[in-house]
């Protein structure tokens, strides 16, 4: 598997900031996709994943305010509390940039337990805003926290795969 | 991560650490606003123009999944829902030929008493796109918005009865308050004997109350409560609510009365918004009595 072992670094093709727009673009659809019952609580927050991958691999360009502007539109999305997922996306993209350089040093199965450390405190983040305004806990809600660490292996994958197919020279 | 750096050869900005306390300082600023004040509301409408396309295109394989699914259906059972349909058909038709002499002679009644007629409303057909994810707030959003000339405070149905009231209207969505929300009011009629009264939502059940009523009134379990129509904003005679539960105590002042919504509250998808009716407003002229009714009969809101 030559992804998942990233000891010798690819040079990958920088990244276009289209690439990001769309990316985070297609996230958003997916969350606003017609989950119901069940399905809604394992859904996976693609938005969180790709922005951390995102934090994580260009931490220079994608950060804390990009993060909180999406977030903000989640929440016009979502219809929830304005700020909520700002908020929770804000705590995301911190761990995401101030963590980077360790992330990157792991491979990929390394790199799942750390990134589900972020992704919890993104979830306890936003379940705590929920609890502290509605007075109740969804446990159910942190389903979604596994299922979007299981998600963090094929994203990287296809990103990965997406930005070495641009390779032509270098 | 090594945050005792003592020269950047590249300015970076603020450290991520600065970055965090401002962001997190300004969500949780916006939260406390939008709690407890509502001036964001333009600002979640400009914001909404970004992510309607998204949401807009979401929806597209759910609703291409169910054409295709309506595309491949057995002849058998296009036919059982032909002959089901026929004999509702059959069986409409002969309500229909009565209704219609029933409201020629309901016209004619009202003209010989000089009584203002019922003015037909329109409806607009609407489907919802959205509904709230949220437990405790009963609202949904529905994929017309102004550019289709909704407004605020239109009442939406679906084919059973009331379902809820616009409240907030999107270029292209509107979001729409069901009539189960917390303190959500709909001014009723018990179909039986014309018992005027209010329908409040419950909130936290799919439930509404009828409140203020005496302990001697004359309600009963499985009363039919149909809209008054006396506030101009509701059409009078649609069906809301049936009495589900009544609880005379002696020590209260007032029955507690439970009744269940008539109308799919939170199950169908398609959903009929109804234009407003301007001449309604000048119904209420006839009442002798308006200051006590203004007490009695608060307007959904």
């Amino acid at each position: 598997m030559p992804y998942l072992d990233q000891t010798q670094p690819e040079i990958l093709r920088p990244v276009s900031n289209l690439f990001i727009v769309m990316s985070i673009v297609g996230a958003l659809l997916l969350n606003a996709l017609s989950w119901e019952g069940l399905w809604l609580s394992l859904r996976p927050d693609f938005v969180a994943v790709v922005l951390l991958y995102w934090c994580t691999h260009k931490p220079l360009r994608i950060g804390v305010g990009l993060s909180w502007a999406v977030g903000l539109l989640a929440d016009v999305g979502d219809a929830s509390l304005f700020g909520q997922h700002a908020l929770s996306y804000t705590v995301l993209a911190f761990g995401g940039v101030v963590l980077s350089r360790r992330i990157r040093m792991f491979d990929l199965r390394e790199q799942t337990t750390q990134v589900f450390v972020i992704l919890l405190s993104t979830y306890a983040v936003y379940a705590m805003v929920h609890w502290q305004v509605n007075g109740q806990v969804v446990w159910e809600y942190f389903l979604g926290c596994v299922t979007s660490t299981l998600l963090w292996i094929p994203i990287s994958f296809l990103f990965q795969s997406m930005r070495q197919m641009r390779v032509d020279r270098e | 991560m090594d945050s005792t750096q003592t020269f950047q050869v590249f300015n970076r900005g603020p450290s991520p650490g600065a970055r965090l306390v401002f962001f997190v300082v300004l969500s949780l600023l916006l939260m406390f606003v939008d709690t407890r004040f509502r001036y964001l509301e333009s600002t979640r409408s400009v914001l909404s123009v970004l992510i309607s396309p998204i949401q807009r295109l979401a929806t597209l394989p759910y609703s291409f999944l169910q054409e295709a699914g309506d595309f491949f259906v057995t002849q058998n059972s296009l036919l059982n829902a032909k002959k089901a349909l026929q004999r509702q058909h059959e069986l409409d038709a002969i309500q229909m030929l009565q209704q219609q002499s029933l409201m020629q002679e309901n016209q004619q009644l009202r003209n010989i008493l000089a009584l203002q007629q019922r003015n037909q409303f329109t409806a607009q057909f609407a489907e919802i796109v959205y509904a709230e994810r949220d437990v405790f707030r009963r609202k949904v959003l529905l994929n017309k918005g102004s550019a289709s000339t909704v407004q605020a405070g239109q009442v939406v149905m679906d084919d059973k009865g009331i379902v809820g009231q616009v409240t907030r209207v999107f270029p292209w969505l509107s979001e729409v308050t069901l009539i189960t929300e917390k303190d959500h009011a709909v001014p009723v009629q018990v179909l039986r004997n014309g018992l005027r009264s209010v329908a409040f939502g419950a909130g936290d059940t799919s439930q509404l109350s009828l409140r203020y009523m005496p302990v001697s009134t004359d309600i009963q379990n499985g009363d039919i409560l149909v809209t008054s129509g006396i506030d101009g904003l509701y059409p009078p005679g649609i069906p809301v609510a049936k009495v589900e539960k009544i609880e005379r105590d002696a020590a209260y002042p007032f029955a507690r009365i439970v009744c269940l919504p008539v109308g799919g509250v939170d199950k169908f998808r398609h959903l009929l918004i109804l234009s407003s009716m301007p001449k309604q407003v000048e119904r209420p002229e006839p009442e002798p009595v308006p200051d006590r009714q203004k007490t009695r009969k608060p307007v959904g809101h």
